[in-house]
């Protein structure tokens, strides 16, 4: 049997600063992985490799057993892996239901037809309206992206992700920014837009960490030093010392 | 909650499609003399050339420095293929010329593109720099196809008429033009409602993320950068009809340039708004030219003043004063309008002065010191002339300054109260 993801022995360099120092991991469909490490650990660097924004130094990128190291981003994304961005990465001149339907126009296969108007497409336009209301956008539905709140940016950021039907999901710490109120809201709503999917998260605040995944992968310099349970991780002594500190420990406890 | 809504959205349509076609057929009866029938002809090109060009610049963001080269190199394969009607070596009807023109556009943009779309951004326009720069420099070196200094002349009437329609009188190629600039506007604005249509604007917004959507956006650029051509030999090939003479000159930067400066005047951010360009940049080559030497000057000033204080073009202008207007506020502002106007106006006329006094001497000096500047007699030696331009020219300045501050105040207390008023609205 296939992972839906697997990366053998991923390295990245940068001139001679090795950032992925040989990482190996395996995720079987439909687990939810958080990602978590310090500051400069290569978290961001990692979804960059997987999604093809970066290709690797060396290594292997295995998406349901098939190799994706050294294809480009959009035919890593019409293989079914989709991501989103720290830094909100929207249409910022298209308005919310725009930003949507682009996102799910070559899923349904319109590619780059001009010989079809957008108002007859009737399933994209459906399914375009359906992640709208799904992330709660349907009320801002013609306002311009770049007029809505942070927090709805978040929110059309994981839509235009989600949008094009990807099973494999990758989110680049989705709650960055976001008060703690409105923080344990969008874990509401990412944990139901991914409900099927197989799904990989960076994120910083432990409450969510454990709250939200099934499996925490620990990435410190370049590496995976604990790849298990939340249960596991917490109480690896590796993980307590090169991350976690007993503080954190205890406090991702009382969640 | 849906609710059973009235959409004025198609009637709005259908009337302003109407009046499209109205405008264009009626227009050569109200305007009956030889020029502004020459002129009402080059609109037309120049509404589809400009339309094309925003297919680039407003819909793609691709700031191309080389848009004659489509435009020029229509020109030439229309009118070869014109002349090769006359010598009896083909069979197409004149009509379907500027067709020739759009699939010469297509075929040099297959093959001039493919290079200029692999990079976007600062690259692309400079690739387009150098792509028509190379194009520039082969028509002064191939005169077989270019016809050097001369150029290549043709004969429209040519071939079998149809329903005696000879293209002879300016008249009917005139509708000619006509029929091809409402078919092609149709068709540009459709575009824009198809799914490589909206692509395009996402590209144009951020091409990171749409590689993370599924798409190429070097081919989704390279696609559109075929259609654009594709319009650009169109309206190449009706340039070459209208002229019957093509010359080097129609693949020049010049040309490219003024796509550039009038798209960008007309207003890149909305589809009409390079309608509104191509028309002015007609009115400016035609009867700006004639009214001044130094209109390139003029020109140049207005794009200034254009890109720094209203870089939406004469399209965002219009379409922000409806938004007032749709909510009952121009009155509010009017009178400032009015001073607005008048002291800029007042300004003009000092500056133009002076610009027309040195002109005058760089040019015409030959003439004696004085000329006649909307009918006053002015001396371009002559302290007095100076002093009196900049006077009015200073005055008209300070009030304009001081008028457009005290504008800028309320048209931004206009918009805090269209803010409230929409929201008020969408709470009831």
């Amino acid at each position: 049997m296939s992972y839906a993801l697997e990366l053998k022995d991923l390295r990245k360099n940068f001139g001679k600063t090795e950032i992925i120092r040989g990482v190996n991991l395996a995720v079987n469909a439909g687990e939810r992985i958080a990602i978590i490490g310090p500051n400069g650990a290569g978290k961001s660097t990692l979804f960059n490799l997987i999604s093809g924004r970066f290709g690797p130094s060396s290594g292997e990128i295995l998406l349901n057993g098939q190799r994706i190291e050294h294809k480009a981003p959009y035919e890593i994304n019409r293989m079914g892996l989709s991501r989103s961005f720290q830094i909100t990465n929207i249409f910022p001149k298209l308005s919310v239901f725009e930003n949507l339907r682009c996102a799910v126009l070559w899923s349904l296969g319109y590619k780059y037809t001009f010989l079809k108007f957008l108002s007859g497409l009737k399933d994209a336009n459906e399914l375009a309206e359906k992640y709208m209301a799904m992330i709660r956008l349907d009320k801002k539905r013609d306002l311009l992206a770049m007029n809505l709140t942070y927090a709805e940016q978040r929110a059309l950021e994981i839509g235009i992700t989600i949008a094009g039907g990807s099973n494999v999901i990758l989110l680049d710490e989705p709650t960055a920014g976001m008060s703690r109120s409105e923080t344990s809201r969008f874990i509401n709503l990412i944990k139901e837009v991914t409900i099927g999917k197989t799904l990989l998260t960076v994120e910083h605040d432990m409450g969510v960490v454990f709250g939200l995944a099934d499996k925490i992968a620990v990435v410190v310099y370049g590496e995976v030093i604990a790849f298990d349970s939340p249960e596991a991780v917490r109480s690896n002594a590796k993980v307590q010392e090169a991350y976690l500190g007993s503080h954190s420990a205890e406090e991702a406890g009382g969640h | 909650m849906k609710t059973y809504q009235f959409k004025p959205y198609n009637v709005g349509r259908w009337l302003i499609w109407s009046l499209f076609a109205i405008v264009l057929i009626f227009a050569p009866l109200i305007f009956t003399s030889n020029l502004s029938g020459t002129m009402l002809a080059q609109m037309g090109i120049a509404i589809i050339a400009c339309l094309s060009y925003n297919i680039l610049l407003g819909q793609g963001g691709m700031l191309s420095f080389g848009h004659a080269v489509y435009t020029g190199l229509g020109s030439f394969v229309a009118i070869h293929a014109l002349n090769s009607i006359t010598a009896g070596t083909s069979q197409i009807p004149v009509s379907l010329l500027p067709l020739v023109g759009g699939f010469a556009g297509i075929g040099f943009a297959v093959l001039l593109g493919y290079v200029t779309t692999k990079k976007s951004g600062t690259p692309f326009a400079m690739i387009t720099l150098g792509v028509a720069e190379l194009v520039f420099a082969m028509s002064l070196m191939f005169s077989e196809f270019f016809g050097g200094e001369a150029g290549i002349s043709g004969n429209r009437v040519a071939g079998q008429t149809i329903w005696g329609i000879t293209y002879g009188p300016q008249i009917q190629i005139y509708y000619l033009i006509a029929i091809y600039t409402f078919i092609c506007v149709a068709l540009m604005y459709a575009f824009t409602q198809t799914p490589l249509g909206r692509i395009l604007n996402a590209v144009r917004d951020n091409p990171e993320r749409v590689e993370f959507i599924g798409y190429n956006t070097q081919r989704v650029r390279y696609f559109a950068f075929i259609i654009a051509g594709f319009f650009a030999g169109i309206s190449g090939g009706l340039g070459a009809l209208n002229f019957e003479i093509v010359t080097s000159e129609v693949v020049g930067a010049g040309r490219s340039g003024g796509y550039l400066l009038f798209t960008f005047l007309g207003g890149a951010t909305f589809f009409f708004g390079p309608i509104i360009g191509g028309i002015l940049m007609v009115l400016a080559f035609v009867l700006l030219s004639e009214l001044t030497k130094a209109w390139l000057l003029y020109l140049g000033l207005l794009f200034l003043f254009m890109v720094m204080y209203a870089p939406g073009g004469i399209a965002s202008l219009i379409m922000m004063n409806l938004r007032v207007a749709a909510f009952g506020k121009l009155k509010q502002i009017w009178v400032s309008y009015l001073g607005l106007f008048v002291t800029a106006f007042v300004a003009l006329i000092g500056a133009g002065a002076m610009i027309e006094m040195v002109y005058h001497l760089q040019l015409n000096s030959a003439l004696g010191d004085n000329l006649k500047f909307m009918g006053i007699v002015l001396n371009a030696k002559g302290v007095d002339s100076w002093f009196g331009s900049a006077f009015v020219m200073l005055t008209g300045l300070g009030l304009f300054e001081a008028i457009r501050r005290h504008f800028l105040i309320e048209w931004g207390d206009i918009q805090i109260e269209i803010e409230k008023e929409i929201k008020r609205r969408e709470a009831a």
